[in-house]
């Protein structure tokens, strides 16, 4: 009695987990796909489709789609009780990821600013002028 | 059952522990990302990423590497089924994927080196090499790691311990195709704008 429902249990889990990675699978394809396509067909037609604040906005939604997705289908991210803590560590990562960055970019944005307002292909040229001395 | 507690509660450690490893791996990139994007238009005259960086070898990279997660999560599915064979196909594949994957990277590594844009041409190529190079390096020390579980299921077998090897293998692998989307849509796709 005992052994079939220890079968009963994992059967159902069982089921739950291919079925999860073979969602997860098809839906990163998808959104790999649309992607790859988006940017394909702007290049093939000399950057003429879509505008680039657009192709901008919709990668960086499709790539954090795309982390969930394989966070909930592959990682199994939000199921079990244990994963409290995970979420504690996880939110943490998330809040020093984004100091680093948003710092990172505010202050070297600064830097640029502060170099008598040329723009970065001017410096670029100014320092190989400077380098050929 | 004080046993089988006594494993749960290693699991759970356990894998909490990598979590929070997996968590710093994650700042670390993250300072790779930042810095590549502080750098990335700092090509001191040298051409540009549209016109280095080559679309179609970098999809297929990607598929590449996406199927082999998935085939990684088949592999410890088969595992907790206690299907031996089965766990060591889908490892097995898991790892030939990988491999072409890192061969598809080194290939295109080597064509930018040869072609005069290495490390050393300019901030963005530096930037660029450590990102991608960073992550190419995780992916070999996974691919390592397979050939070590693969040694193990094959003499051993499987048991609640291997289990828990390869489900930590999996968030490593798992984790290591996050960070990939991020690289082709950030330094990739955007590239070519």
């Amino acid at each position: 009695m005992q052994k079939l429902t220890i079968l009963q249990e994992k059967s159902e889990a069982r089921e739950g987990s291919l079925k999860s990675y073979t969602i997860g699978f098809l839906l990163s394809l998808l959104l790999t796909s649309i992607a790859f396509l988006l940017i394909w067909n702007h290049v093939s037609s000399y950057h003429e489709v879509f505008s680039h604040p657009f192709l901008y906005a919709s990668l960086t939604i499709l790539s954090i789609i795309q982390l969930w997705v394989q966070a909930t289908f592959f990682l199994h991210l939000g199921r079990s009780s244990q994963k409290r803590w995970n979420l504690i560590v996880f939110l943490l990562a998330v809040f020093i990821v984004g100091l680093i960055v948003i710092g990172s970019l505010w202050i070297m944005n600064h830097l640029n600013y502060n170099m008598m307002q040329m723009s970065p292909h001017q410096v670029e040229m100014y320092m190989i002028n400077q380098s050929s001395l | 059952m004080h046993k089988d507690n006594h494993l749960n509660q290693q699991t759970d450690k356990v894998t909490f522990g990598f979590w929070v490893y997996l968590m710093t791996d994650c700042v670390l990139f993250a300072s790779l990302f930042a810095t590549y994007a502080v750098l990335h238009t700092s090509t001191f005259g040298g051409p540009p990423s549209f016109v280095l960086f080559n679309l179609p070898s970098v999809l297929l990279e990607t598929l590449v590497l996406l199927t082999s997660s998935f085939t990684s999560g088949l592999a410890l599915l088969a595992a907790q089924r206690h299907e031996t064979d089965k766990t060591l196909d889908f490892l097995g594949v898991t790892f030939v994927l990988g491999a072409l994957f890192l061969g598809l990277e080194l290939s295109e590594f080597s064509h930018l080196i040869q072609s005069g844009n290495s490390w050393q041409a300019s901030g963005f190529l530096s930037a660029f090499f450590t990102l991608v190079g960073t992550h190419g390096l995780h992916i070999t020390v996974g691919l390592i790691w397979i050939l070590v579980l693969l040694v193990r299921v094959y003499r051993r077998g499987i048991s609640t311990a291997t289990t828990r090897k390869l489900m930590i293998f999996s968030l490593f692998w798992h984790f290591l195709d996050i960070v990939w989307i991020f690289i082709f849509t950030f330094v990739y796709l955007m590239g070519m704008l």
